[in-house]
């Protein structure tokens, strides 16, 4: 939809999963849901995230395809992988460094959120970023976005790798990216020792 | 008897809960049948009413569309609402009435079922009297089958006894609001809560129970609102909470009069209004002096200077809403908690302004219509008493019948369990409740159910209380029959009925009008259909606290719903009430109310010396006689866990995913552990939404408020140890552990 954009907010989710039955709904993927959720570290507290595809500018996936089965739209989605091409051979899985590409089984292809396209290329928002009941997942104007607490940021560094995406990330007002590094995770017990890389 | 009449295993194996995954045809038969239409309803889960739109093909529900011109959700749903749709085509869906068998059920004509029905309940009322046979109704029904219920218990049976699941959801808070301010509904539109400076969340787990409604408060977060939880484990919201009162379940009362009592001391109050809008100050104010912060702190386990800045907060801010739901209510003294929120309201003058207010949360389907219009036992339509004789008068002439045939107030939905216990009731017809599931004590209630004379049914699956049916009557889904709902706004809307019941089954509201015309009453039911019995209840309503007579089912579609009270055609309706300072009392004054302390009627002691609290999981709604049958959402929570606390488990050594054992002065249910630090470390919480040996309502008590009858589900005492495994006994095991007879032997 022209003029909207998606902006994932994980400090607003609520664990309710909505966002994982309504992805089941849509029609490029019957009955399989593309979201990603995870409880961060439920027993230490109610957090939890929910995310979709980042859609990359330079996708990760698409470059590590040996298949080339792996196409970015003009419009910056990035599909699934192709039927006839996916030799279901998990570079993807494994190269993503946001996790997002599934290998089916037993279809023994790789699919992902392809932001609804189902939706969205006739004029329909993205069905988990309708449902979502407290808009961790959006998508709307940025002028809507621009009202929140929490401010837009599409520039991510895994390492050294950097990453611009389509879909924004809600973000503390004063960050302009995220950044992580492996050893930002060397000593789990202890993040505030080193997770001072702004 | 009224025992079910074969072994649970066998009922299960034929009526379920089985589960539902996918759309008639499967996930891709839409792609080759595509919906011919779709429906703008509303969801069957909860009393948010979220809009949503249903695919319908060939008189069947096939899937759903947000709608996101609603704009109560503006599209926005919670997994009960994405998967809502497949309650329908259900296989354990019941087609045709049944009647009990030495097999358990058989499928019987509906002559035969309506006439052994009628003919059972004549019997045991020309036997033991008019009020031998109750009547339970439930807060999903649409407010015309609300209505028609009240009136065929009254009008058709004649029985002083119709009371309805309610009783379980909003009676406290109802009770509390009518002390107050002489109305039962939220003072405050949901659009007013991103206008407060701060959200009072006191209670109300609602991230799980109302999902919806965290956008309003994230929205309010957003322009700069601060949000204070009040809860004894931390719920989703109280992720981006401010201030966060992780109070002892069953102390709430105390730490609002605390608050008073730091508002008052600070001279935070709001003097002008107090004097010129509200009666009963002076004896509150002098009331909570005595609740200093250290009494309070040691009462709640609420450090006193958390308790302080949460009333500093209030009372100094501008603009703020105080919102609650069973966490408070669902207590031995719920109606003393919600006046205590209100008592704080009206003193920092939190009412009737933009952005200010106190607020309940319903949390039924239609459990703010459902309430209004006479299931209630002590009420009729328009939120009118059944005790005020020019309410008897008026609703007597809608009705044609004499005032002094109207029945007086009768029991309350635990107190008919109770009387058919000791058998002064000896019959029961049910419609869209399922006590055994739903009520406190549940071998209690499977004993009474057992001593029933005749026990009559109206739903649509078999649920676990319809295996104790001698009649079950197959009746429709929320969305097989046109009418109207009242969300937890106080907003009207339209339930379109999207398709025919399926087999043989039958619209509700048929089987009510067609019980009254066998009972000889039928003169009193002229209705064909739902629009027959909102055109009388429109006339009814009139001139009630809750008007609904200016309400038509065209100006709803056409405003996208409808305050009440609307007293006339061309009124706009009422979003927000008392903006003239103007209240529904006799005086027309808001009241202030005294609050005295009880303890909780089951009290913690060396035998049990841990809290038990119960409530609800995102994923599953009420008893789960719709929601278990849901594949998707059983799989999000595929059985009841006992959050407990990590020092706790230490203690007891027990790791996450432990089998445990939580025993109270009832019963024992042995479920798994999840080991958490989002609850305190002296409380156990088990959802209730399972049945037999997972049932946490084995576990509360009947303890009762003295005013709104409400149980107190939130405050139990109990003691945990850990367990091999699973309790593998049938789920009407017999002889009770504590020496106590079940019902079933």
């Amino acid at each position: 939809m022209f003029g909207y954009e998606f902006y994932v907010d994980p400090a607003r989710c609520i664990g309710c999963r909505s966002c994982l039955q309504a992805c089941e709904e849509c029609d490029t993927h019957r009955g399989k849901s593309m979201i990603n959720f995870e409880f961060i570290e439920r027993k230490e507290s109610i957090r939890s995230a929910a995310y979709v595809c980042w859609h990359c500018d330079e996708p990760t996936c698409a470059q590590v395809c040996p298949a080339d089965a792996i196409k970015k739209g003009e419009d910056g989605i990035v599909h699934s992988s192709l039927k006839p091409r996916c030799i279901a051979c998990n570079n993807c899985v494994l190269a993503c460094p946001f996790g997002i590409p599934k290998m089916m089984e037993p279809e023994q292809q790789m699919m992902k959120c392809d932001m609804c396209y189902d939706r969205t290329s006739v004029g329909k928002r993205p069905m988990c970023a309708t449902v979502c009941p407290s808009q961790a997942l959006s998508y709307v104007r940025p002028e809507e976005i621009a009202s929140r607490c929490e401010k837009p940021t599409n520039i991510f560094y895994f390492g050294n790798q950097k990453i611009t995406t389509k879909v924004f990330m809600m973000a503390p007002a004063e960050r302009e990216a995220i950044a992580l590094d492996v050893v930002d995770y060397m000593w789990e017990e202890n993040h505030e020792l080193v997770a001072t890389r702004e | 008897m009224a025992k079910a009449p074969v072994a649970e295993e066998i009922l299960k194996e034929k009526f379920g809960p089985h589960l539902n995954y996918q759309p008639p045809g499967g996930w891709n038969d839409e792609s080759v049948h595509p919906a011919e239409k779709l429906v703008k309803t509303h969801c069957c889960f909860c009393g948010q009413q979220c809009g949503i739109q249903l695919k319908v093909r060939e008189n069947r529900v096939i899937g759903f569309e947000p709608w996101e011109e609603f704009p109560f959700n503006r599209g926005m749903l919670c997994p009960k609402g994405v998967k809502r749709y497949l309650q329908g085509n259900h296989p354990d869906r019941l087609l045709a009435p049944l009647m009990r068998s030495d097999q358990g059920f058989r499928p019987a004509s509906w002559d035969e079922a309506l006439s052994f029905a009628v003919s059972r309940m004549r019997e045991i009322q020309d036997k033991y009297g008019k009020d031998a046979v109750a009547v339970y109704g439930g807060a999903s029904l649409s407010t015309e089958k609300s209505y028609l219920l009240g009136k065929f218990a009254r009008v058709a049976l004649g029985t002083r006894h119709i009371d309805y699941n309610g009783r379980l959801c909003m009676v406290s808070a109802g009770t509390a609001y009518k002390l107050a301010f002489g109305v039962d509904r939220s003072p405050i539109p949901w659009s007013e809560i991103p206008k407060a400076e701060v959200l009072f969340v006191i209670g109300a787990n609602i991230g799980d129970c109302a999902p919806i409604t965290t956008d309003y408060i994230w929205r309010c977060r957003d322009k700069g609102g601060k949000l204070i939880v009040a809860d004894p484990r931390m719920t989703p919201i109280t992720r981006n909470a401010d201030l966060y009162l992780p109070l002892r379940p069953g102390t709430d009362l105390a730490l609002l009069m605390g608050m008073l009592h730091v508002i008052l001391r600070d001279g935070l109050a709001d003097r002008e209004f107090i004097d010129q809008y509200t009666t009963g100050f002076a004896a509150v104010a002098e009331s909570v002096q005595q609740w200093d912060l250290r009494k309070v702190s040691e009462m709640t386990g609420v450090p006193p200077e958390s308790i302080e800045k949460a009333a500093r907060w209030i009372g100094k801010s501008k603009r703020a809403i105080m919102m609650h739901a069973r966490g408070l209510e669902h207590q031995s003294k719920g109606v003393e908690n919600c006046l205590a929120v209100l008592n704080i309201a009206l003193a920092t003058g939190n009412v009737g302004r933009e952005g200010a207010g106190p607020t309940m949360i319903t949390g039924q389907g239609n459990g703010q219509g459902g309430r209004e219009h006479g299931q209630k036992c002590d009420q009729l339509p328009g939120q009118r008493s059944l005790t005020d004789p020019a309410a008897r008068e008026y609703v007597a002439g809608v009705w044609g019948i004499r005032p002094e045939e109207l029945p007086q107030p009768g029991y309350s939905a635990e107190e008919i369990m109770e009387a058919i216990h000791r058998g002064e009731i000896k019959g029961l017809l049910s419609m869209c409740f399922n006590p055994l599931v739903s009520l406190p004590d549940a071998n209690f209630t499977r004993e009474a159910l057992s001593k029933l004379e005749f026990f009559g049914v109206i739903d649509f699956f078999l649920s676990e209380t319809a295996h104790h049916a001698d009649v079950v009557l197959a009746g429709s889904l929320h969305e097989e029959e046109d009418g109207l709902g009242c969300s937890a706004e106080g907003r009207v809307i339209h339930w379109q009925k999207s398709i025919d019941p399926p087999g043989e089954a039958r619209r509700d509201s048929d089987i009510i009008i067609e019980l009254a015309h066998r009972l000889g009453r039928g003169q009193y039911f002229p209705f064909k259909n739902p629009a027959d019995i909102f055109e009388e209840l429109r006339v009814a309503s009139r001139g009630g606290v809750a008007d609904y007579y200016g309400i038509t089912y065209a100006r709803v579609d056409e405003q996208m719903g409808i305050f009440w009270p609307c007293p006339s055609l061309d009124h706009p309706g009422t979003p927000r009430l008392f903006v003239d300072n103007k209240f529904y009392t006799h005086d027309g004054k808001a009241h202030f109310n005294l609050t005295e302390w009880r303890p909780s009627g089951d009290p913690i002691n060396e035998e049990y010396p841990l809290f038990l609290t119960t409530g609800r999981v995102v994923s599953q709604y009420l008893s789960g006689t719709q929601t278990r049958r849901i594949g998707a959402l059983v799989d999000q929570n595929p059985e009841p866990r006992a959050e407990i606390h990590p020092r706790l488990a230490e203690q007891y050594q027990i790791k996450d995913g432990d089998w445990i054992t939580v025993t109270t002065r009832r019963d024992d249910v042995t479920v798994r552990a999840m080991v958490v630090k989002t609850i305190r470390p002296d409380t156990v919480f088990i959802p209730y939404h399972w049945a037999g040996i997972r049932s946490a309502n084995r576990l509360t008590h009947r303890t009762l408020d003295p005013r709104s009858k409400i149980p107190e589900f939130k405050v139990s005492a109990c003691r945990i140890a850990g367990a091999n495994g699973p309790d593998e006994s049938p789920d009407d095991r017999g002889a009770h552990k504590n020496g106590a007879s079940r019902g079933d032997a």
